[in-house]
């Protein structure tokens, strides 16, 4: 067993891992933030997507040892300090940009990533850097719509139908 | 998985000596990897993570010129801060999605050589020399085959240097599921010729087609690519016959030359 700490949603955590456990098992399983979702678990799908250090990663994909000393953030650490939603959350309310709900935390975690690096992407940029989010249900149009909203931008003129 | 122990050392004489234990594997990024331990088709005892190695991270550029780009730099990394070579930072920046491109390294893909993944295109395209924690190997010498290097076992990659190149382009014809290229081509132009290296399309890995080679180093234009290889030896599966692959190695050849800047 290794003795891990990290910094996870602004709180330090410890605990103690075996060395195949994955940062999504420690996340869901030990800290019982169980908002990160598992799709896949072969990193194709995205809805375990979460920010080490500011970037994004899957974490189904990266062991929870390696991200000792790191910053996570989850979608549990998306929402404002009184509780409300964020921006990019409030969008995807506001344009149903989901269905099912079970890609939906991968997404966010994606959208801010997106938008801490690019505030003001195209319709194009948007739905290149969502590659490696999988959604079975929306057809992602409505995704899309949400993350142009959250970016201040016009929503009617893109997403075309 | 099975079971195994990680090790996460923070300097390279650290990773070799953990590296020197029986079973034990190196962990780049962990993007091609992980999934392969999930498949228990790895069963390592240790595994030991290079991600705490900040020695081995960055991007600079040497005195001679070429191109530094540390063994655990991050795909990301080279597409934000390889401006200095613009073929190669477009590659990386073209790796996957978003999430693989901030945890998989430029060590990790040439170790593990993929016959379609992209940096062993751009290695073997600018003729580059990878540099292990024992010695320089040039990218001539480096792929031998499919997942083959000339890497022995424990043997880290701590930096590879490219030289820069007046033009190049990698053009990427993508197996659409998973983004690997089902056919790749990277051309660099040299003062002293140009250089083509094809990845995706043979079952012998990545190989410069030479006869490219020496029509675009005397005339650097679409027009002058010769017609496709043959298909003997390369790679025939759902995505694409041997033959189309070998088609698409002539029509992503013109594309590049087309598209070098």
């Amino acid at each position: 067993m290794t003795k891990v700490t990290m910094t996870v949603n602004g709180k330090a955590v410890s605990g103690e891992v075996k060395g195949n456990t994955l940062l999504t098992e420690f996340l869901r399983e030990d800290l019982r933030l169980t908002g990160t979702h598992v799709g896949c678990d072969t990193s194709q799908c995205g809805a375990c997507v979460v920010h080490v250090n500011g970037e994004a990663v899957k974490s189904c994909t990266m062991f929870a040892a390696e991200a000792d000393g790191a910053e996570v953030k989850t979608v549990e650490g998306m929402a404002n300090a009184d509780g409300s939603l964020s921006v990019i959350q409030q969008a995807f309310q506001e344009y149903h940009g989901l269905q099912c709900g079970f890609c939906t935390p991968g997404m966010v975690m994606s959208a801010a990533a997106l938008l801490k690096d690019n505030p003001k992407p195209s319709e194009a940029e948007v739905r290149d850097y969502l590659e490696g989010n999988i959604c079975r249900c929306t057809g992602y149009h409505n995704i899309v719509r949400a993350i142009m909203a959250a970016s201040g931008q016009d929503v009617p003129a893109v997403a075309a139908e | 998985m099975y079971s195994f122990d990680i090790q996460r050392p923070t300097s390279v004489a650290d990773a070799v000596a953990a590296l020197a234990t029986d079973e034990a594997l190196p962990l780049g990024g962990g993007q091609t990897l992980i999934p392969t331990l999930k498949q228990r088709l790895s069963a390592p005892s240790v595994l030991v993570s290079l991600s705490g190695i900040s020695e081995i991270k960055g991007v600079c550029t040497g005195d001679d010129g070429a191109l530094c780009i540390g063994g655990g730099t991050t795909h990301a990394t080279v597409a934000n801060e390889a401006s200095a070579y613009p073929g190669l930072a477009a590659l990386a920046g073209n790796i996957g999605d978003p999430a693989v491109r901030n945890r998989g390294t430029i060590g990790g893909s040439l170790a593990n050589n993929d016959p379609s993944a992209c940096y062993p295109a751009a290695a073997l395209g600018s003729g580059a020399t990878i540099v292990t924690n024992t010695r320089s190997i040039a990218a001539d010498d480096y792929f031998q085959g499919m997942f083959e290097t000339a890497l022995n076992e424990g043997e880290i990659i701590t930096e590879v240097r490219f030289p820069v190149p007046e033009k190049s382009a990698y053009m990427k014809f993508e197996q659409p599921a998973s983004r690997f290229a089902l056919v790749g081509v990277f051309v660099a132009k040299y003062a002293d010729g140009v250089r083509v290296a094809v990845t995706g399309a043979s079952e012998e890995g990545v190989f410069r087609w030479t006869e490219a080679e020496a029509a675009l180093s005397s005339n650097f234009s679409a027009d002058a690519v010769p017609a496709a290889p043959s298909g003997d030896g390369m790679i025939s599966d759902l995505h694409g016959s041997s033959a189309y692959r070998a088609h698409l190695v002539a029509v992503m050849t013109k594309r590049a030359v087309a598209a070098a800047s």
